[in-house]
């Protein structure tokens, strides 16, 4: 068993630097220099645990000393660390836009400590090993993700942020009924204890319920199959760096905590739950890209995509063979970067011409050609063409499910790729090709700097696949192998 | 104008202190009785709305001139600061440390650092509470 009580920094900058804001709403240039300095230490201090944990070592931390079970743990196993190296990554990314483009009027009412404590939320989600706890970050995040959708005050954003409330609310209160009945029936909030006591316990059909519960809950957290209609309402109203952090972070916690839970507590009865998890990640992969069909604003067509792409990591889930979860993970990654890239373009198209509506965009590329090219390869990154990230994404779980002689989800899977790519030309036809409209020429580097580091890094994983693929499946092959998980917590 | 009420102007003179000396006890056993920072802070924010209500806004401004928002994050602060220096020291995040001490008068009592971490809860609920009703109550 391996102490390590360092492993809280990820949670405790982001808390610190959200502190130090809260005391200076008014003095802008210091905020933004707590929070950059904050979410770079988390990034460091990130990329460390996943060099520490990449050798198979789960490093597990008791809160004030209270030995598991019966205080909150923390465990980073090599998912975990993958998921904060990610998410930090992202971070700092929509941090440096939100410098450029979220404006004064936010910026003074406590912006960057309300994006910070949502960080710590994602962060302290991705750490946990006590499920109450995770209830509480997800609270966390939760509610400051509230706030950076309803700041600012615009009609129709007030009118979006009270249902997707309301849609997490109810979400939430679902969350602590599952949380309850797990409770009733193994005595006890630990999630590695719970992994123990579950198989053990004498009523299978109802842990089955429960599984399912959690399955509504973060499926509706994170936007899959028949529970998505939240999501495309709800995101474009927001401002587009609040939006990029949404559509590519936020979704993907529930998506970690799915992976999570139907790797080592739910894995009683795999040929109900995860098959139910493939027919649903097949459905939603599919609906999510149909659903942009009859979609005009770049904004929305992305966020419509989110579903879609989130359908594939449903199915890595569902597959469940080492090769599928490596493939899944990939894919996490890959999307929370490619993602966050396109709705940062998309953002920048905002703040250059002023609309994101296809209809009045035509002839970016000749305008604006570095903002082209990044989303020309943020596209094709996310409709899965070599030798970007998305096509090792795909590939990978294409093989497993081949493999696995899942072949009809398979084919759902190759037609959604096909579609993906139609519908990121639709954008790249109507916004980049034809003749320019009047724009002004403007300086845009920085704006697009952003969006731009992350489409390298995107190529930067596709060329480095091999190493990536080497993590990924070690992080499978340790979901897996839940007893490890268990045996870091709670010891021998 | 509002209207004064001789009754309620009264009444919160005399339960004022009574209400502040318990949620202070409550703050105080918080950590090993029922209790602690966050009931304690609801109370106190209790006596301030009934001032608030029986005397009004800027009254209650002269007798209590403290800028509740900034208590917000000096609580934060307090319980970060309560958890992250056991962290320095080689112990895991919150550890609490607790002794016996003996006072002049009281006699011998127990310290817990678990208190400061209550009251830096309390001074975020103080500071939650009072800048809602102040912000809802003072249009």
């Amino acid at each position: 068993m391996m102490q390590s009580n360092w492993i809280i920094l990820p949670v405790l900058f982001p808390l610190f630097g959200a502190i130090l804001n809260f005391f200076m709403p008014k003095r802008v240039k210091a905020q933004k220099l707590v929070a950059a300095t904050a979410l770079t230490a988390t990034l460091l201090y990130s990329i460390y645990l996943l060099s520490y944990t990449r050798t198979g070592a789960i490093a597990v931390f008791s809160a004030s000393d209270w030995p598991a079970p019966f205080g909150i743990v923390f465990a980073c196993d090599l998912l975990s660390a993958i998921m904060l190296v990610a998410s930090g990554i992202v971070a700092l990314a929509v941090l440096f836009y939100s410098f450029w483009s979220i404006g004064q009027g936010r910026e003074q009412h406590n912006y960057y400590a309300f994006y910070l404590l949502m960080l710590m939320g994602v962060n302290g989600s991705f750490l946990t090993g006590d499920i109450f706890n995770l209830y509480v970050f997800f609270e966390i995040l939760l509610i400051s993700s509230y706030i950076l959708m309803a700041l600012g005050g615009e009609k129709e954003q007030l009118r979006e942020s009270f249902k997707y409330m309301v849609i997490n609310i109810i979400a939430s209160a679902l969350f602590l009924v599952g949380v309850a009945l797990l409770y009733a029936v193994t005595g006890t909030l630990n999630m590695a204890d719970i992994a123990v006591k579950v198989q053990a316990a004498s009523d299978q059909g109802l842990l089955t319920v429960i599984a399912m519960i959690f399955m509504i809950v973060f499926g509706i957290k994170a936007a899959i199959f028949p529970l998505y209609f939240w999501l495309p309402q709800s995101y474009p109203t927001t401002p587009p760096a609040v939006n990029a952090a949404f559509g590519g972070l936020l979704a993907k916690v529930g998506v970690y905590v799915l992976f999570r839970i139907f790797t080592l507590i739910f894995i009683n009865d795999i040929g109900y739950t995860h098959s139910i998890l493939i027919f649903i990640g097949g459905v939603t992969m599919l609906l999510g890209v149909l659903g942009t069909v009859g979609q005009m604003d770049m904004r929305r067509i992305l966020s419509f995509h989110i579903i879609s792409q989130i359908g594939y990591m449903i199915l890595g889930l569902g597959i469940f063979t080492p090769l599928a979860l490596a493939g899944g993970i990939y894919f996490i990654v890959h999307n929370i970067i490619v993602k966050t890239a396109l709705f940062l373009t998309a953002g920048v198209t905002d703040q250059l011409t002023g609309t994101t509506d296809l209809h009045k965009l035509g002839g970016l590329l000749k305008a604006y050609p570095a903002l082209g090219l990044t989303f020309f390869l943020a596209g094709v990154s996310l409709a899965g063409a070599p030798p970007l990230s998305g096509f090792f994404g795909k590939f990978v779980l294409i093989v497993a499910g081949l493999e696995a002689q899942h072949y009809l989800v398979i084919a759902v899977a190759i037609g959604t790729s096909l579609l993906t790519l139609f519908s990121m030309m639709k954008i790249f036809r109507y916004a980049f090709w034809g003749q320019p409209r009047e724009y002004q020429p403007q300086k845009y580097g920085r704006f697009l700097a952003p969006a731009a580091i992350l489409v390298v890094l995107s190529l930067a994983m596709g060329i480095g696949a091999e190493w990536m693929l080497d993590v990924v499946s070690a992080a499978a092959t340790q979901l897996l192998r839940p007893e490890l998980y268990i045996t870091a917590v709670l010891g021998a | 104008m509002r209207s004064r009420s001789f009754i309620l102007e009264t009444v919160s003179r005399l339960v004022l202190f009574v209400i502040l000396i318990f949620s202070l006890y409550l703050l105080l056993r918080g950590h090993n009785a029922p209790g602690g920072g966050f009931i304690a802070g609801l109370m106190t924010s209790a006596t301030f709305v009934l001032q608030f209500l029986a005397f009004g806004p800027t009254n209650q401004r002269n007798i209590l001139p403290i800028n509740f928002r900034l208590l917000i994050p000096v609580g934060l602060l307090t319980s970060f600061t309560t958890g992250f220096v056991p962290l320095l020291l080689g112990k895991p995040f919150l550890t609490s440390a607790f002794g016996h001490a003996t006072l002049p008068i009281l006699g011998e009592i127990e310290w817990a650092t678990a208190v400061l971490f209550d009251l830096g809860v309390y001074f975020v609920v103080v500071g939650v509470t009072m800048s809602i009703i102040s912000a809802i109550g003072e249009e």
